[in-house]
């Protein structure tokens, strides 16, 4: 059997799976689509939290942005793993004890103000449809290659499948189909890396691999060395920036950090997760159990870069980087390179023989002749390591289910911020039941069809877009929500200006870095020649965020105090007891 | 409803340990895998030092002892003032 049919079978297998688990659950009771987590253990609902959280960006393109970023990129795996701490001990059991069902609705309350309301509706609209945007970028590659087309082709195959999967519903919504994403997107991630790292160091846990000596000779260098060093080493030699030190700045590091952490405690669709748990103590617990299974994932990622990256380098350097390099002929006609071909269909990876000496070789600078996109190495990885053709139909199927059911969800959020948070309570209370659906069906397409037309000329890699919504949420969600905590103080007034000056400030340097509305060519300046300091857009979310805290400081102690009913509430929100009866208003 | 004196009090409370969290937690990333790193470059670890695995390991599993030990002690927190459900 051909790989084709092999990644169609697979593929088609575990989307069987997902549907008959969907339509098993709804015919239990249709009741249990909004209370999707209540009653579900919060081990159950932490492995679904983690289908919901690991994306495109988490799956497909982090392990990529590692393998050629090394130790500076460090902040993908803490800002997306820190942030739970956050979760667990500023927001979740607080918002779990408030017993609402959308983040706009507690700001709407907690200010007292449909004004904030709206403001909260734009924010989780405007950092939702980025985060969309990344995701296409992913599906768009994932389904390059495994239906053998060029990259566009591929996008707007993806953006019609993933409409249908939103429009479906309840799919989404229900926890079981997402343990069996998560299932299928873990084996997926680790089977391979797994082999890998046997491969490699004869240690068969990745996350150790990673820290252990070689077992084998790659691109010449001989078997035995610490398997960091020989990466060092290799790249080095090769012209490309250091594995190991850091080339980033501190102070950039340091903010992207700061951003990634509290955007992922700001991101609604993260958020409503915990809203749903039975009781205040299952919210604190569930959130650790999300980051059990998200951590399995994100331990191993750094060891799939690293080993993605030498193999790499092998594949292109058999004997050694002072020895000749892979031939043209031996591409196109090995077996074993037929990835390299493959990939090359799909326009992400490309090689030219530039000074015509019969070979490829691959290192930094004007004569390097291999461009590999980073999306790739993850999809990839399994190829170059020439692993058994089901090991490769199955990260295609990871891939899909963490790119689809994270797509998915966000559309979802936003359907229902505008539909829910927008038309129903403000614009025209009386609408139907059937008028909210049909607005939240158009607020999805149009999403979808905004989200493709960027995704086809991406400002980044799947996961730098991603990071920028998330600098989005962490600007402009979170500080609310927190102030709305922790402070009785903060008033109406002031977390509308906070909201609306973090917001805006925050998105003005995203959309002067990577183009207005991120449409190429309109930007001011780049990433590599910031505005200020050394902060790129990517990591600007932490000094929105600081921006919305002082703004909603000074504003809130300019003006009068909240009424006490809402400090009463405050009160309460803080005490667990009394969560179970808050949820059945 | 518990009296109010004793539902500031466990505020009061949870908000120290959430304190004590965030200092481990801000140490731990933050810290040892960014701003510290050059002071622990002496201790080799696989290959390279205890600063890169923090930042690619070592804080990952932090957060999540922080987290499930954050929730035990709320759980007792929640008992003795009698708040827990």
């Amino acid at each position: 059997m051909d790989q084709f049919t092999l990644n169609l079978l697979v593929v088609g297998a575990t989307f069987a799976l997902y549907i008959g688990i969907a339509i098993w659950a709804r015919a239990g009771s249709t009741s249990e689509f909004y209370a999707a987590g209540r009653g579900v253990h919060p081990v159950v609902n932490g492995m679904a939290t983690g289908a919901d959280w690991m994306s495109a960006a988490s799956f497909i393109s982090m392990a990529g942005i590692i393998a050629f970023g090394g130790y500076n990129t460090s902040a993908y795996l803490m800002g997306w793993t820190g942030g739970y701490v956050l979760l667990a001990m500023l927001l979740a059991p607080y918002l779990r004890k408030f017993g609402k069902f959308t983040v706009p609705e507690f700001v709407g309350d907690r200010f007292y103000s449909q004004t904030a309301r709206t403001v909260a509706v734009i924010c989780l609209i405007v950092a939702s449809i980025t985060y969309v945007i990344g995701q296409m970028t992913g599906v768009g590659v994932a389904f390059s290659r495994f239906l053998e087309v060029d990259n566009l082709t591929g996008l707007l195959i993806g953006a019609a499948i993933v409409f249908f999967y939103a429009v479906i519903g309840g799919m989404k919504g229900i926890t079981y189909t997402q343990v069996a994403q998560y299932v299928v997107l873990i084996i997926a991630y680790t089977i391979p890396a797994i082999f890998i790292a046997l491969q490699l160091t004869g240690n068969p846990i990745p996350a150790i691999g990673l820290f252990s000596s070689t077992a084998t000779d790659i691109a010449g260098v001989p078997a035995g060395a610490p398997l960091l060093q020989t990466l060092e080493g290799l790249v080095t030699d090769l012209g490309f920036a250091s594995y190991l030190e850091q080339s980033d700045t501190t102070l950039n590091m340091f903010l992207f950090t700061v951003s990634l952490m509290i955007g992922t405690a700001g991101l609604p669709h993260v958020i409503v997760r915990f809203f749903t748990v039975p009781t205040v103590k299952d919210a604190r617990s569930s959130a650790g159990w999300a980051l059990v299974f998200i951590a399995l994932l994100y331990l191993t990622a750094p060891a799939v870069g690293a080993m993605a990256r030498l193999n790499l380098i092998d594949t292109f350097w058999p004997n050694g980087i002072n020895e000749a390099a892979v031939s043209v002929e031996e591409i196109e006609t090995n077996e074993d390179l037929a990835w390299v071909r493959n990939w090359e269909q799909t326009g992400l990876l490309g090689f030219e023989d530039k000074n015509g000496d019969g070979t490829i070789e691959y290192r930094a600078g004007d004569s390097n002749e291999l461009t590999v996109n980073r999306d790739i190495m993850v999809l990839a990885n399994p190829e170059i390591a020439n692993l058994p053709g089901w090991v490769i139909a199955l990260v295609a199927a990871g891939g899909l289910a963490a790119a689809l059911s994270t797509a998915a969800g966000l559309l979802m959020a936003i359907a229902s911020a505008v539909s829910h948070d927008l038309i129903k309570s403000q614009i025209n209370p009386s609408i139907s039941e059937k008028g909210e659906l049909l607005a939240a069906r158009i607020a999805m397409a149009v999403a979808i069809v905004v989200a493709t037309y960027l995704g086809a000329n991406p400002p980044g890699f799947a996961a730098q877009t991603v990071a920028l919504a998330f600098g989005l949420a962490a600007s402009s969600i979170f500080p609310a929500l927190m102030m709305g905590i922790f402070s009785k103080r903060i008033n109406n007034k002031g977390a509308v200006a906070g909201m609306l000056a973090g917001l805006g400030v925050t998105l003005l340097y995203i959309f002067l870095h990577k183009g207005w509305f991120f449409i190429a060519g309109t930007n001011s300046f780049t990433d590599a020649d910031p505005l200020l300091l050394s902060i790129k857009s990517t990591s600007f979310g932490a000094v929105g965020a600081l921006i919305n805290f002082i703004v909603a400081f000074v504003v809130s102690n300019a003006t009068d105090e909240p009424p006490a009913e809402i400090q009463d509430l405050v009160e309460s929100i803080r005490i667990p007891r009394g969560a179970g009866a808050a949820v059945d208003h | 409803m518990a009296n109010q004196s004793d539902n500031n009090a466990y505020w009061a409370a949870n908000k120290r340990i959430i304190g004590i969290s965030l200092v481990i937690w801000f140490i731990c990333s933050f810290g040892f895998g960014i701003l510290l790193r050059p002071l622990l470059a002496s201790i080799n670890v696989g290959g390279t030092d205890l600063g890169f695995w923090f930042a690619q390991q070592g804080s990952i599993l932090v957060f999540l002892v922080l987290i499930f030990a954050y929730a035990a002690k709320m759980n007792k927190l929640d008992k003795e003032h009698g708040v827990d459900e």
